[in-house]
């Protein structure tokens, strides 16, 4: 059997990282090669994408494996023991080079390196700080690094990967506890949430003022995770009820969540089927309006414990609640404005800013929000007034039809 | 009619002082066309023609005036857009603000909305070069230098190139653009006129293996090539190599979604049926434990309330093993769930600080608490504390009696009113039975007295001291009827 190319490995540990939905590199401290011997930056705010596949997904980090051994026998993955996908394995010096390499051509922001489990929690983690550490201290890399991390691999290799990292994080993947048992038999949340609680007592600890000469600050970008939407029975109810959760318990950044996918060599124990897109993009609104417009958990409208697949949560949560509408756009607090369908935080803050200087009429609420026929039936402005619109049976017939664009192929 | 010629396409400090000028002398926008000169004026070129008056010339005279930070940040980024109409629409705006000193602020305002969609563009196209430059290595060339060639919407070389710089500070590059050139060789900038494509290398070999990591991290049954196109445009397609996969991929996509749905799960090979014969991992957690070992090994398994579901972990008592005195309080709160250890959060460090004033030694006592989970209710991105219910200390008290049975203390002290209900079995209000012995069924005593975390919400300062005094002579008395 000859070596595969490096060409075939990096194939092989592409596919075998691409079902995590996560390529985030926003987030971390400011940074720049200027005083340093290699290459790399990375800024505070939102980072780049340096590409987009046909699938719409960002390709901000080169996402591989170092490799796709695994002992573990997930049923909803790729890299399962059971599974009889091609296997490779980089080196260190490999991946280095290649994210080195695809680094100084403008390709990436950095490297977010996962594994399957081989020989153990601590041999995987080991390597894996290896790769980190070496572009760290022997290139002088400041660009952005994602670290996957072993849930059972021991705390002192989870510190050293955290001072290497921008971001960690830990999948659960599972929302039901009862389905990790059955269909992922050798993970345990518990091992799972206990890392989860040392990281966020890691970055709190560091976070804090130093008194002497400050160390280098764990995972500066913080740590986020994973839920598989459509593998097992679990309801937006409960998946939302679990991200709430994390969110609160372990600091979270972000919690992503991943349409079941068809894989090359799918478990029988759990049949391959179309993702669910709509429903992962109904389940991102909803985490969106939770985290960032500060909707509380029972302010979500669903129906059977499901969102609605055909309009947005926030349309659904106002055609629920019409006794709260419509909303005067001239006097209307920040909290309330941002409950209005169609109206973002970009556009809120527009009308409040113009408001302090003139009369809000429609013209001025059309040129804030780019399009009005979703905000017209909910919003009083002057010289407009929705009348029976807001309470009419037929308004959700009424308004425009979302274009299912993600489902474009079916 | 006025005609301003500028240096250049970019020429922001041309188009101020012009406008100054122009403003100062009451020309209305009407009257003024904007030009830029021919192209033998270079960008390092000094302005000519009548927009060369001196920046600083006339501040302070009459008929001067101010205008914001934020005008003049939004019109240099309109500068640098494509559209003939910029410099225009921008003394426009200058010449509105002084009967509307608050125009700029008045977004919806169609010329302001104007010059900052013009302004957005800008900082999209900015934006977008910062991801779409693709650099090639030349070939044979050393030490190791790269140039790209791009093609930005508008002219936001000069813009992006401290990016770029910061980012590649000890690599030596080139980024050549159809308005403008940027060298950098790790230590000085040089910006040059436009160039044409032909200067950039045509081919760089590590391109290929982008191309195939570009292909393999694409999910074929995911197609949304919309939400690629809106942030990736056509635009920006041929100076993208990966980009010329993208429609053997869209083509693609269904037979091999198609394959991967239908084709059957294969056998797993002998390795990984032999990996898959495991043990149970949970073990029965019905036995009375017969040692400390096995209650905390229990707990991390509990199922007898649902409050497992939302904790990190289980969290056992700690402390001397034959203690003679043991300390119960509610449940672990944020911290303690997070560490797994009792009283280490600020009620626990009040305590410690209490333990301390009353003389009495942390370590040869037992600590533990009525509820071994976290009981919280998710607040935005907080935990907040909730309060175990009594089914829930019910239930937990198969771990508490395991503790006392195998601990065997003389003296049991609940702190507060869920660790009074745990360890007398029925509701016992602190302030009316706090100071005396309880005597319990197992020989031991039992001592009630408040949750550190009370004395933590006594408002009242005079209060506080009080109830701080209590606590610390309880803690006192404790210790010494265990002696």
């Amino acid at each position: 059997m000859t070596a595969p190319t490096l060409r075939r490995k990096l194939e092989i540990l592409a596919d075998a990282a691409k079902y995590d939905a996560s390529c985030a590199s926003s987030g971390s401290v400011k940074r720049t090669s200027l005083d340093g011997n290699g290459v790399g930056s990375t800024d505070s705010g939102m980072g780049i994408c340096h590409a987009y596949a046909p699938d719409g997904r960002c390709i901000s980090l080169l996402k591989i494996l170092l490799t796709n051994f695994c002992v573990y026998d997930c049923a909803y993955c790729i890299n399962r023991v059971s599974s009889n996908v091609p296997r490779a394995r980089f080196s260190v010096q490999e991946v280095v080079d290649l994210t080195l390499g695809f680094y100084k051509r403008n390709y990436i922001e950095g490297l977010f390196l996962s594994s399957g489990i081989i020989r153990g929690a601590d041999y995987t983690m080991e390597a894996l700080v290896r790769v980190a550490r070496t572009l760290r201290l022997e290139h002088d890399f400041r660009g952005y690094i994602h670290l996957k991390l072993i849930p059972e691999a021991s705390p002192e290799l989870v510190a050293e990967a955290g001072l290497y990292a921008d971001r960690v994080s830990i999948n659960i993947e599972l929302p039901r506890e009862e389905s990790l048992s059955s269909l992922a038999p050798e993970k345990d949340s518990r091992t799972i949430r206990k890392a989860m609680g040392g990281v966020r007592l890691a970055i709190e600890s560091g976070a804090e003022p130093a008194r002497k000469a400050r160390p280098r600050r764990f995972a500066p970008a913080g740590q986020s995770t994973q839920l598989i939407v459509g593998a097992d029975a679990a309801s937006d109810a409960e998946i939302l009820d679990r991200s709430a959760g994390l969110y609160g318990s372990y600091g979270l950044k972000r919690v992503y969540y991943s349409g079941f996918s068809p894989i090359p060599d799918g478990s029988s124990r759990l049949p391959p089927a179309r993702p669910p897109l709509m429903r992962e993009h109904r389940l991102y609104q909803a985490d969106w309006l939770m985290r960032v417009y500060g909707f509380g958990r029972g302010e979500i409208a669903l129906d059977g414990g499901m969102l609605d697949l055909d309009i947005d949560p926030k349309l659904a949560a106002a055609l629920r609640d019409r006794g709260d509408f419509p909303v005067d756009v001239n006097r209307a607090d920040r909290e309330r404005l941002l409950r209005v369908p169609g109206l973002g935080v970009t556009g809120v803050d527009r009308l409040i800013s113009v408001r302090r200087y003139k009369r809000l009429t429609l013209e001025d609420v059309k040129r804030a929000c780019r399009s009005l026929a979703k905000v017209r039936p909910f919003i009083v402005a002057d010289g407009w007034s929705p009348g029976a619109l807001t309470d009419s049976a037929g308004l959700r017939g009424l308004l425009p039809k979302e274009r299912p664009r993600q489902l474009e192929l079916f | 009619m006025q005609v301003v010629r500028l240096a250049s396409e970019t020429d922001f400090d041309g188009w101020r002082a012009a406008a100054r000028r122009l403003r100062k002398t009451a020309t209305p926008p009407e009257t003024v066309f904007w030009t830029v000169a021919p192209d033998e004026v270079l960008m390092d070129g000094t302005p000519t023609g009548t927009a060369g008056e001196p920046a600083d010339k006339g501040r302070g005279q009459s008929g001067d005036f101010r205008v914001s930070r934020e005008f003049v940040e939004l019109a240099r980024s309109v500068v640098l857009h494509r559209s003939p109409e910029r410099f225009g629409l921008l003394y426009r705006l200058l010449w509105r603000l002084e009967a509307e000193p608050d125009l700029i602020r008045i977004v919806t305002d169609p010329e302001v909305a104007r010059a900052m969609d013009m302004a957005k563009a800008v900082s999209r196209a900015a934006h977008k070069m910062k991801a779409f430059v693709r650099f090639r290595r030349l070939e044979g060339v050393e030490p190791e230098s790269y140039a790209a060639w791009f093609e930005p919407p508008h002219r936001v070389l000069e813009r992006v190139a401290p990016f770029f710089i910061e980012r590649f500070a000890n690599m030596r590059f080139s980024i050549l653009t159809p308005d403008a050139t940027l060298r950098w060789d790790t230590e000085t900038a040089v910006f040059g006129p436009g160039a044409d494509p032909s200067a950039a290398p045509d081919d760089d070999a590590l391109e290929d293996i982008w191309k195939a990591y570009y292909a393999s991290t694409f999910n074929p049954a995911r197609l949304k090539v919309a939400a690629m196109t809106r942030e990736m445009p056509k635009a920006y397609w041929r100076n993208l190599p990966e980009a010329s996969l993208i429609p053997g991929l869209i083509a693609s996509a269904s037979a091999r979604t198609t394959q991967m749905v239908e084709q059957a799960p294969t056998q797993p090979s002998i390795r990984a049926r032999k990996a898959a014969a495991r043990l149970a991992r949970d073990g029965s957690y019905d036995d009375v434990p017969q040692t400390l070992d096995e209650v905390v090994a229990g707990i991390q398994i509990c199922r007898r309330c649902e409050l497992w579901r939302e904790a990190t972990q289980g969290v056992p008592g700690e402390g001397a093993a034959q203690a003679r005195l043991m300390f119960v309080g509610e449940q672990p709160g944020d911290q303690e769930d997070l560490a797994g250890r009792p009283f280490v959060g600020p009620a626990g460090q009040l305590f410690d600080r209490a333990l301390a004033k009353a003389g009495v030694p942390r370590e040869q006592t037992y600590v533990t608490n009525a509820v071994k989970h976290f009981k919280h209710e998710p607040r935005g991105k907080r935990r907040m504390h909730s309060t175990p219910d009594a089914g829930e200390v019910r239930a937990c008290r198969w771990w508490l009696d395991s503790e006392r049975r195998l601990v065997r203390p003389r003296v049991v002290v609940a702190l507060g009113a869920t660790a009074a209900l745990a360890v007398l079995g029925k509701p016992t209000p602190i302030a009316a039975n706090r100071g005396r012995a309880i005597p319990l069924p197992d020989q031991a005593q039992a001592l009630v007295t408040w949750h550190p975390s009370y004395l933590l919400r006594v408002p009242d300062e005079a209060a506080k001291a009080k109830a701080w005094e209590a606590f610390v002579a309880d803690l006192g008395m404790a210790w010494g009827l265990a002696g």
